[in-house]
């Protein structure tokens, strides 16, 4: 899945950009959550052994990101982990929309993985999810680290 | 920064007149040079907290200041909760009461010279840091309400230091009011492993010297003379303050969408004082303060017993412990000369009350507050006084740290941790930790100048010099 995904990190002064982009929505989240990694550590170090399952809901779309990214967050800390492949589903729902996903990945190997700074959340500074005009989605916030 | 908008009130003092929506004027305090080298966001950010309601006096930046997330990171803004006034989550950020606490020794450089590697070892070896690290200690869900309502008093109860330790720490190591309850389970849950962790990124445990000593008398309030080796922790809430800061962030932005509140900012989200939404906040955000001072309290025990087995006989008292991000209830005279009870937020700033303050020490009040400021692993750390009429200035606030220069992804491209380490150690200066990353991410150069910093706070009468702390050791999480 999420085989058009793309990411990549952005400067902000004290901490660290994430961004994905892709076909859809759900891909675009996908990207975003690989940056994070990013912000941590080598993704292409951590392998993704075992899945974790992740769902949050919210009234629309850039909040969706923030949660889908706190979850992340909130698993990296609570597990000791570090995520590398992530399936992201994104439907609507009632009044908003729901977000179910699979984030594989691994147990921190602080020698392999060599964390620099663990991400303490992400801010809705530089929030933004939309539609651009190639088509392709981007999806992207500043973490603070 | 363009300083074609600002009035130049004093050498290090600049007036953002009020206009637009801005409630008050914002005031930056800084050298020309470092008001120029500021971003333009910290400007908008200034004149952004100043549209807030109920704000008082000004919306204040600190010589540190850069651009953060809604309040510039070293913005200082004090609420009245009778005019409206508000508390902000973003206003104090995510790793709440993120701070530094500096210990005495007893040592000479001299005494510590011929043990420093066995003491970085044995420090790193102690001290959990970095990303996956887990405390010793394990609490359970009454011990953890426990610990979020009795901070350092707590951690000193189960062992952790002695009362002595209290009487050194804003508000004798205890914040008033704080609620367990407000703190969400997923909060209490990151917090589980996370007891007596010094975490990553910017965080550190330092053995530094004394390398010179700027105010001899108020330096001998504080026991310091130079050539004598302190150790400085800086650390926070852990992931307990970070869930905090997440959990309310989004509730305040949500409710203010909800109650239709425009904010110029996202980040800027906030609550009235005078609502459920501000005090469960309140509640919450002291808790996660009482954390961060549990947290550094058992740093400290960790460090003193890694010092008693190098270096037996040690003893290290504790200098001061300070709080960067907070919102705290305070008494302050405001402009029109009014007495009154204020929620002065501090993000990146420190409180640095001036000399005769009840607050302090007896032993440090007619010194004024001691103003610990970290900066980087390569260079200095400061000690600085609250100065005198500080609190007609920013209600008694100074600067906190050196402030990035470069973002991590810069750092980054410029450094490989594994030079870094090993320039540094030819330099004398050993650190120790888990992430050559981490360590370039951290490299000196990638700070701004902490000597301009500080040179600023003092000439704009926020705090004076009292002492230079050059590294020896450093523990990077």
């Amino acid at each position: 899945m999420a085989t058009q995904a793309a990411w990549e990190t952005f400067p902000h002064e004290a901490d660290v950009g994430v961004r994905g982009t892709g076909a859809t929505l759900a891909e675009a989240f996908s990207g975003a959550a690989t940056a994070m990694t990013a912000a941590i550590c080598d993704p292409a170090a951590v392998a993704a052994r075992e899945p974790v399952a992740i769902e949050c809901a919210a009234p629309e779309v850039e909040l969706l990101l923030l949660d889908w990214l706190n979850a992340l967050v909130f698993e990296m800390a609570t597990r000791r982990m570090l995520f590398a492949r992530f399936e992201v589903d994104i439907a609507p729902e009632d009044a908003g929309l729901r977000l179910r996903a699979a984030a594989w990945g691994e147990a921190v190997d602080v020698a392999r993985h060599q964390p620099a700074a663990e991400v303490k959340g992400a801010s809705f500074c530089e929030l933004k999810v939309m539609q651009q005009p190639d088509g392709r989605w981007l999806a992207q916030c500043v973490v603070d680290v | 920064m363009d300083t074609s908008r600002l009035k130049r009130r004093g050498p290090c003092e600049w007036e953002l007149p009020a206009s637009g929506r801005m409630r008050v004027p914002g005031v930056i305090f800084a050298s020309k040079e470092l008001v120029q080298a500021m971003d333009d966001k910290v400007a908008e950010q200034v004149a952004n907290v100043a549209s807030l309601p109920g704000i008082v006096d000004a919306s204040y930046a600190m010589p540190d200041a850069h651009w953060g997330y809604g309040f510039p990171i070293g913005g200082v803004a004090a609420f009245d909760a009778d005019e409206g006034g508000v508390v902000s989550a973003g206003g104090v950020g995510f790793d709440i009461s993120c701070g530094v606490r500096t210990l005495h020794t007893g040592l000479k450089a001299a005494d510590v010279e011929g043990v420093k590697r066995q003491l970085a070892d044995l420090l790193f070896a102690r001290i959990p840091a970095g990303v996956g690290s887990t405390g010793a200690l394990r609490l359970s869900g009454q011990e953890m309400d426990a610990m979020l309502r009795g901070g350092a008093r707590w951690a000193v109860k189960e062992g952790y230091g002695s009362e002595a330790d209290l009487l050194r720490i804003e508000e004798h190591g205890c914040v008033a009011g704080a609620d367990p309850a407000a703190v969400s389970e997923m909060a209490k849950k990151r917090q589980r492993d996370e007891m007596g962790t010094l975490g990553s990124g910017n965080h550190y445990l330092e053995v530094q010297v004394v390398d010179q000593v700027f105010d001899a008398m108020v330096a001998q309030a504080y026991g310091l003379a130079e050539g004598d080796v302190v150790v400085s922790i800086h650390c926070g809430s852990r992931g307990l303050g970070h869930q905090i800061g997440t959990d309310f962030l989004r509730e305040m932005v949500v409710a203010a969408g909800q109650a239709g509140i425009v904010l110029p900012d996202r980040e800027l989200a906030c609550a009235p004082l005078k609502s459920t939404l501000g005090q469960r906040y309140l509640g919450a955000m002291r808790a996660a303060i009482n954390c961060a001072l549990a947290n550094r309290q058992i740093l400290t025990h960790l460090a003193r017993a890694a010092f008693a087995t190098v270096l037996p006989g040690a003893r290290l008292p504790l200098l001061y412990d300070v709080s960067h991000n907070t919102c705290k209830e305070e008494t302050h005279t405001s402009a029109d000369g009014r007495k009154r009870r204020l929620f002065v937020h501090r993000k990146g700033a420190t409180r640095a009350f001036g000399p005769g303050h009840a607050e302090l020490p007896a032993e440090y009040r007619r010194a004024g507050q001691p103003v610990l400021i970290g900066g980087s692993m390569g260079t200095a750390s400061w000690i600085l006084a609250g100065a005198a009429g500080t609190e007609e200035r920013a209600f008694g606030s100074a600067c906190h740290g050196a402030g990035r220069a470069m973002s991590r992804n810069e750092a980054l491209r410029r450094w490989h941790g594994r030079n870094v380490v090993d320039e540094l150690a030819a330099k004398g200066i050993l650190i120790r930790s888990p992430s050559f990353r981490g360590v370039a991410e951290e490299a000196p150069l990638a700070y701004k100048d902490v000597g301009e910093v500080v040179d600023a706070a003092d000439h704009a009468g926020l705090a004076g010099k009292v002492a230079r702390l050059r590294p020896l050791v450093c523990v990077k999480g």
